[in-house]
């Protein structure tokens, strides 16, 4: 079966890094969740960009953070925060695709 | 074991809030002053609210509110005589920023009859300056593909540049009981006061960039709140001064990440630290232990500079759609109000309408493409080279979207609802980031001239 990563982890957040990127939180409530989710290998940079409809050379990094038991993706921001017909100043409601995104998980 | 670690030495540092104007919770200041902490160190700025307050030179934090948080840390900091250290003051960090700041603190010294002996700080960044150092090839892009011109440079308002821990160090050997500093490097308030005591770089850049958010670092996460930090020699323990909320291996180690790019490795003026041997231990059911964070000097001492353009300015509306027949037709609607905008103004202007109910949080991001609502928010947006003309443009797309027909249409009163009168909105000025570099200096002072006042 599949759950979608906002159902496996604790928190998915986006927020600006600086005004021209944006990055990605996943944060796992649990070592043993973390380190499931990191063996499963499921998020690469292809299909990240293919999440939000972006080239995956505008994905920069995929970084596990082993401390917080979380795993950050940092993109390109589509537009400078601020920037004329861009809509959401502080990147805090960019998290949705990624949250929404199904992955294989059986329960335990 | 080494001898300071034998002497027990230990600093503490407060942070009464994660910004300051954000609100401090009377409750967590109280505490944390019992605490005795040797300074106290606040962030005042961000780009996070976008490039207009850079541009503006205004703050983003409500004058009373801010006042309020100020006077309490004041308060204090006279009754302990522990030094206040304030970081890109006013927000933006530029020179109408910190003139707001001591315009408020001014203020509240005369009112108290305070006197502290405070040190100014300036970050503008002069163009002259900037260009002979694009010339001398000392400037790089950051997060960005395109290097630094000397246009671009003359086309910006406002450009400023991140300082470090040594310009709030000079002012500390000056005697300065308080610093007001312009754009600052954020943990800078908060570890200057232990750098310049002798203690680990590595350790006191992180406890810096924890404690700069105050108490985000610390569970539950709501609201504004205040954080204390101890240093040691080989290590660094975080603890809220709020009772009701605890500090976390995970929410310490979480908040590593905030709003980083990457959390093994963050950059600041000079060098970087190195998480990759970084250790969290619960200590004690409140407090985190962290240890093991390794500064790694840069070869070459560079800063950060931002910069903003202005682009226009603003008119907008806001209005609502409810008619299932109309939002069945919705692009084209929008193209048709588009064109009859373009009959009467070919050119000179940006018209952006913002679709809540389909894509205004993502735009080109979002995947949902099909409306699933039964009714659609409009920001109508309008960007000119002068406010005239954004005016002019905004009212006729305004009547433009009321009137027009499309196919089907039942509703011929109109099409639009609005929430308010008037409808028409002016946003002032509007301003892009167009300077994210680096620039390398030989003096980490250089950029950064200190003013001694006396209030």
């Amino acid at each position: 079966m599949r759950r979608t990563i906002g159902d496996i982890a604790a928190f998915v957040t986006s927020k600006n890094a600086g005004p021209f990127l944006l990055t990605l939180d996943i944060v796992f409530p649990d070592k043993a969740t973390y380190e499931r989710f990191k063996a499963l290998k499921v998020l690469d940079r292809v299909t990240v960009a293919g999440l939000y409809g972006v080239m995956a050379e505008d994905v920069l990094k995929i970084i596990e953070f082993d401390p917080a038991h979380a795993v950050k993706i940092t993109m390109r921001r589509a537009w400078g925060s601020g920037a004329v017909g861009e809509g959401d100043v502080y990147g805090a409601q960019q998290h949705v695709p990624l949250m929404e995104h199904a992955v294989p998980w059986e329960d335990a | 074991m080494n001898a300071a670690r034998m002497t027990g030495r230990r600093m503490t540092i407060l942070a009464p809030e994660g910004m300051l104007g954000y609100g401090i919770p009377p409750r967590s200041m109280a505490e944390g002053m019992k605490r005795s902490p040797d300074a106290l160190g606040v962030d005042a700025g961000s780009t996070d609210p976008g490039p207009h307050y850079l541009g503006a030179g205004v703050p983003f934090t409500n004058r009373r509110a801010f006042r309020r948080d100020l006077a309490m840390i004041l308060e204090a900091a006279k009754d302990r005589r522990i030094p206040v250290l304030i970081g890109s003051a006013g927000g933006g960090g530029g020179t109408p920023h910190l003139e707001w700041t001591l315009d408020v603190y001014r203020e509240i010294c005369r009112e108290r009859g305070y006197h502290f002996r405070t040190a100014v700080i300036g970050a503008e960044v002069d163009k002259g300056w900037l260009t002979r150092q694009i010339a001398r090839g000392r400037t790089s892009p950051l997060d960005l593909d395109t290097p630094l011109s000397a246009a671009e440079v003359d086309r910006s308002t406002r450009i400023v540049a991140q300082m470090g821990f040594e310009p709030f160090m000079r002012a500390l050997d000056m005697d300065a009981e308080v610093i007001i500093a312009g754009r600052a490097y954020d943990p800078a308030c908060i570890g200057a006061v232990p750098l310049r005591a002798g203690f680990d770089p590595g350790l006191v850049i992180h406890m810096g960039k924890i404690l700069e958010c105050g108490g985000a670092a610390a569970y539950p996460r709501h609201g504004s709140d205040s954080l204390l930090g101890f240093i040691e020699e080989d290590a660094f323990v975080v603890e809220p001064p709020n009772p009701d909320k605890v500090c976390t291996v995970a929410s310490v180690a979480a908040h590593t990440l905030y709003e980083k790019a990457d959390p093994y490795l963050l950059h600041l003026p000079g060098g970087a630290i190195d998480l990759t041997r970084t250790t969290f231990e619960q200590l004690t059911p409140r407090q985190v232990r962290v240890s093991g964070t390794r500064f790694v000097k840069a070869p070459r001492y560079t800063l950060k500079l931002e910069g903003v353009r202005r682009v226009g300015y603003r008119t907008l509306t806001i209005a609502g759609v409810r008619d299932p027949i109309l939002i069945s037709q919705l692009d084209a609607y929008l193209e048709n109000i588009r064109q009859r905008v373009a009959d009467t103004y070919p050119d000179g202007y940006r018209l952006v309408f913002h679709v809540y109910g389909r894509d205004g949080v993502m735009g080109r991001l979002e995947h949902v493409k099909e409306i699933r609502s039964h009714e659609i928010g409009l920001v109508i947006e309008v960007v000119a080279d002068d406010p005239d003309t954004s005016a002019a443009v905004l009212a006729l797309a305004r009547s433009a979207g009321l009137h027009v027909t499309y196919p089907g249409r039942k509703a011929i009163a109109g099409n639009l609802a609005f929430p308010f009168s008037p409808s028409d909105l002016k946003a002032g000025e509007v301003y892009e980031f167009n300077i994210h570099h680096l620039v390398v200096v030989d003096d980490a002072l250089e950029l950064f001239p200190i003013e001694i006042v006396q209030t």
